[in-house]
């Protein structure tokens, strides 16, 4: 046992670590569909528009500038692409907001690819998160220990919003009923932009810790972390904050042993079979609330 | 089969509702309902609001399992149930052991359809894209003898032509055939209501659930309707079980009645029986509290 | 009986401008000068055809059933896998499956046709054989797929079909079953539409739309007939359907089933055409492209999908070119660089989905006759304004 622990300790800390960045995605599916009962596709592409944007920006502008920098644009686009695409749709089918969604992120994609050439982009090495270090004779780099405990506290901090603040209560109000609570007087659009701003503020966050950890920035970067990290939504029940962010270290440790074990062209698809496995046993997922059809 | 009193003993039981019970988490929607409906007659299922009747009809027609009970059809068990698991530790209902031993028999809404027990909706569910004469030919569906490469070929022509005629014939017979090309959703209200009917009547059921047939319907119109139930229970030789909140319609055609208040039955009877009975009357307007 | 006139003069149009556009593709093969325009025009007109039965078949399951699934690309790819893996020549195999032994499957069906029916039938009468496997593949892995995944509801059957196609992706890049699949190294010369020849009469470009036309003949009547009505009844209202006799499993899986063959036959053809397959680009993007083609023709519109097929192919790879090579009319514009294209598409696509929300066709049909009297109105119009 403890053999296998030394051998995989590399794995182990990555899928921490990347489990950490997948939770800090998560977290913006999760509340967008608590909300919205929308799988915002966008929102992986959100993630990897923001890993551009730190390319960017620190070509011209030294780090603590561009780091803001990089969370204001992020948070601007995830409010931009919410009023645009999402809010004209408020009262269509679910399905034509879910294809809207899909038209966005390939708008994003296309437009990143234009902007980059198709060429990957060199991510820079952010100095802190960057440095090297060795744990137990495993070496690896300062954002791989972080990246927990910044998710942790993030998380907490947010659901301290979510249940002591007064926007945090609408929050919870609109997620359980929508019609009712508009017509409570909760002021329906800046709740959504909140829950999106917030969801993009945390995307941000994420794709500073997890970039840092890969060297480049490609159009499609998105996709899979994204489509990842709403498994994990799934996976910890849609809708619920904690289930959301243990689905996603699940997930990251999960694959990571799979990489090392050697399977590497499974590391992926193991995302989805735990996907389908749960949607069969629990489909509401380990924290989920049960909806049901009133006929 | 112990039918009703007041019925002549030679008829069959059509439906027999035994202790049925469904309970939603800790909230006892149905409790214990027993109900018999006797072939040929028309039953009515009253009750104030939130008193558990829809949900008895979800009970029988399998969109719910009932956590306990037993639903027969012409003396075959449809549905059967009793509280397992999670379910019996939290179960308030009663007779939690009398099913014990019977096998459980869960069906989807589909198969009760096809054994010939047809219903209508409460909130009108018609097929909203579709025409008012697909709406009911749909409902052909189900009995038509064919396959699907038969149908995507073309083989089943004599079948899809009996189909055409048959639904045509249903249309014309409830005076909606010209609106056969129109949207369902464009019919006004009433004929909304006929519609869903018609498209009941189209999957020849021997039993037909009717749930508030005459909900928004004006006095007029209500009239109209007691008429076309009665009609329909001749021309089909069906047997009919209502629910309905106008009682001039109840009192009007129903042959016998059950009352349920509470998700438990507190009357039975016959329209005139039931009309006088203080419990209905306390359940209905509420009892005055004395000091 | 008015309409059953007007629908015959339909189909009679139909069949007309059919057999017209089939002369049409023999005279580009064979007659026409090869010069820039027809070199342009022979492929998008041969992709979208593809397309067309590919996005028909993903209409047949989003817009007439109501099932939003998303493994198209997974299914498209079981096809085309399928089709090659059974026809590379036996002599091609060494070279193929360098890195596994030259494979397991040892057999190729065109060529053990090609002895008994001579070069052209064999290459015809084989590849169509292999394409109907490869639907039939799609097909069963769909039956397979759906048992458990058919029981979900709209955003996560979603999901759960967008997983599973990536699970398949994976399957299909493992080395583990290389013999077959050949890992994650291209799939190549199997028979592709060029072998579609009598001696130097070539049919390669209208191949794929003698198939398309059957695969959405075929679709077509299926709508139309008793079982697409159970398909809309179930997309209407679930609950009403059930309670109508209506099978829901049952149905949703003939649903599932058929347009999963479909989108084998499309995956095949589109294997055929690239005269080489591999696993990676059968990504989930690939099937929002089919999703977004599918919205632009009208969700419920089976026209309106052929004609978007072909309209998004013919803008992507041809008309929009422009846009990616840097001039304008011969004025160099330097923001009209690569992939300039791509973003000007999903702008446009944009617009579609939030303003137009019906796409070209809404849930109708191209009706010849109602094109004619429109234009007739028109004309009356012009001239009283005259």
């Amino acid at each position: 046992m403890s053999n296998f622990f030394e051998a995989n300790l590399p794995y182990i800390l990555a899928g921490i670590s990347v489990g950490g960045q997948y939770a800090l995605i998560a977290i913006g599916y999760t509340m967008v569909y608590g909300i919205l009962r929308l799988i915002n596709f966008a929102h992986g592409d959100v993630f990897m528009v923001a890993g551009l944007v730190m390319v960017y920006t620190t070509a011209s502008m030294p780090m603590f500038i561009s780091i803001p920098l990089v969370i204001i644009a992020t948070v601007a686009l995830g409010f931009a692409i919410e009023r645009v695409a999402y809010k004209p749709l408020r009262s269509a089918p679910r399905m034509s907001v879910m294809i809207s969604a899909i038209g966005v992120s390939y708008l994003l994609q296309n437009c990143a690819l234009y902007f980059t050439g198709g060429l990957p982009q060199i991510y820079p090495a952010i100095p802190f998160l960057s440095k090297s270090i060795t744990i137990a004779g495993a070496t690896t780099k300062m954002v791989t220990i972080i990246t927990p405990f910044l998710t942790i506290a993030l998380v907490i901090a947010l659901v301290l919003f979510i249940n002591k603040t007064k926007v945090g209560m609408a929050m919870r109000a609109v997620s359980k009923d929508f019609e009712t609570s508009q017509l409570m007087g909760i002021k329906i659009n800046s709740v959504i932009s909140t829950t999106f701003i917030i969801g993009c503020f945390l995307a941000a966050i994420g794709s500073l810790l997890y970039f840092s950890n890969y060297t480049s920035v490609v159009p499609t970067s998105g996709g899979m972390p994204g489509l990842k990290a709403f498994v994990a939504a799934v996976f910890g029940g849609i809708g619920s904050i904690p289930g959301a962010v243990i689905g996603a270290f699940i997930i990251g440790i999960c694959e990571n042993i799979i990489k090392g074990l050697g399977y590497t062209t499974f590391s992926d698809a193991f995302t989805f079979v735990l996907l389908i496995v749960i949607l069969l046993v629990k489909p509401t997922g380990i924290f989920g609330e049960k909806a049901t059809d009133k006929v | 089969m112990n039918l009703p009193e007041g019925f002549p003993k030679d008829k069959k039981c059509t439906l027999a509702i035994e202790n049925v019970t469904m309970q939603f988490g800790g909230v006892v929607a149905v409790n214990n309902l027993t109900m018999h409906i006797p072939e040929g007659a028309i039953v009515a299922l009253i009750g104030p609001n939130g008193a558990g009747k829809t949900t008895a009809f979800n009970c029988i027609t399998g969109v719910y399992q009932p956590t306990n009970g037993k639903v027969s059809f012409y003396d075959d068990t449809i549905v059967c149930a009793h509280p397992t698991g999670k379910a019996a530790k939290n179960y308030k209902g009663w007779n939690a052991d009398l099913y014990k031993d019977e096998k459980e028999i869960n069906p989807t809404p589909d198969q009760i359809t096809k054994l010939g027990i047809a219903r209508t909706f409460q909130n009108i569910r018609l097929w909203k894209s579709m025409t008012v004469f697909d709406n009911v030919l749909i409902a052909k569906h189900m009995r038509a003898k064919q396959n699907v490469f038969s149908a995507t070929f073309r083989g089943n022509a004599k079948e899809e032509k009996r189909m055409r005629e048959e639904t045509m014939a249903l249309l014309k017979e409830q005076g909606l055939d010209k609106y056969k090309d129109e949207l369902a959703t464009s019919l006004p209200y009433g004929l909304q209501r006929r519609l869903e009917i018609a498209r009941a009547l189209a999957t020849d059921p021997k039993l037909l659930l009717l749930d508030e047939p005459a909900a928004g319907m004006n006095p007029q119109e209500t009239q109209e309707l007691a008429e076309f139930i009665k009609q329909i229970r001749e021309k089909y030789n069906l047997t009919i079980l209502l629910i309905e909140h106008h009682m001039d319609l109840v009192m009007g055609i129903a042959d016998y009645i059950y009352v349920i208040d509470f998700g438990s039955e507190i009357a039975q009877g016959v329209p005139a029986e039931i009309q006088s009975n203080q419990k209905v009357i306390d359940a209905y307007l509420g009892v005055a509290e004395d000091d | 009986m008015l309409n059953e006139k007007k629908n015959k003069t339909n189909l009679y149009i139909a069949l007309g401008l059919l057999v017209i556009l089939y002369v049409f593709l023999i005279l580009l093969d064979n007659v026409l000068p090869q010069n820039n325009f027809v070199l342009m025009l022979v492929p998008v007109l041969k992709k979208s055809a593809i397309y067309s039965v590919v996005c028909v078949s993903m209409n047949l399951l989003n817009g007439f059933t109501g099932l939003f699934s998303l493994g198209q690309a997974g299914f498209m790819m079981l096809g085309g896998y399928a089709y090659a893996i059974f026809s590379i020549p036996h002599e091609q195999h060494a070279a193929v499956y360098q890195y596994f032994d030259g494979g397991a499957i040892q057999f190729s069906i065109p060529e053990a046709l090609q002895n008994v029916l001579g070069d052209f039938g064999g290459a015809f009468v084989g590849s169509i054989i292999c394409i109907i496997i490869g639907g039939l593949v799609a097909a069963g892995v769909a039956a397979l797929i759906g048992i458990p995944v058919l029981r979900l509801k709209s955003d996560y059957l979603a999901i759960a079909t967008l997983g599973f196609a990536e699970i398949l992706r994976a399957v299909f890049q493992w080395d583990g079953l290389g013999r077959v699949t050949n890992g994650s190294n291209l799939l190549r010369k199997y028979t592709s539409f060029s072998a579609m020849k009598i001696g130097n009469f070539k049919i390669g470009t209208l191949f794929p739309f003698l198939i398309a036309t059957i695969c959405v003949i075929i679709i077509v009547l299926l709508i139309n007939s008793s079982y697409g009505r159970a398909f809309k009844a179930i997309r209407d209202d679930e609950i009403a359907a059930e309670a109508m006799g209506i099978n829901l499993f049952k149905h949703k899986m003939l649903a599932f089933v058929i347009s999963s063959f479909f989108s084998g036959v499309g995956g095949a053809l589109l294997a055929m055409y690239q005269t080489t397959i591999q696993a990676a680009p059968f990504k989930s993007a690939m099937t929002y492209e089919i999703l977004l083609i599918v919205v632009i023709g009208g969700i419920g519109s089976i026209s309106g999908s052929c004609i978007a097929a072909f309209l998004y192919i013919a803008c992507n790879e041809w008309w929009l070119r422009f846009l990616d090579s840097g001039q304008f009319f011969g004025l160099s514009v330097p923001f009209f660089r690569d992939g300039f294209r791509k973003v000007v598409f999903s702008i446009v696509i944009m617009v579609i989905v939030l303003f137009f929300s019906r796409g070209i066709m809404g849930d109708k049909e191209l009706s010849f006759t109602g094109l004619i009297n429109k234009i007739k109105a028109r004309k009356e119009k012009k001239g009283e304004v005259a």
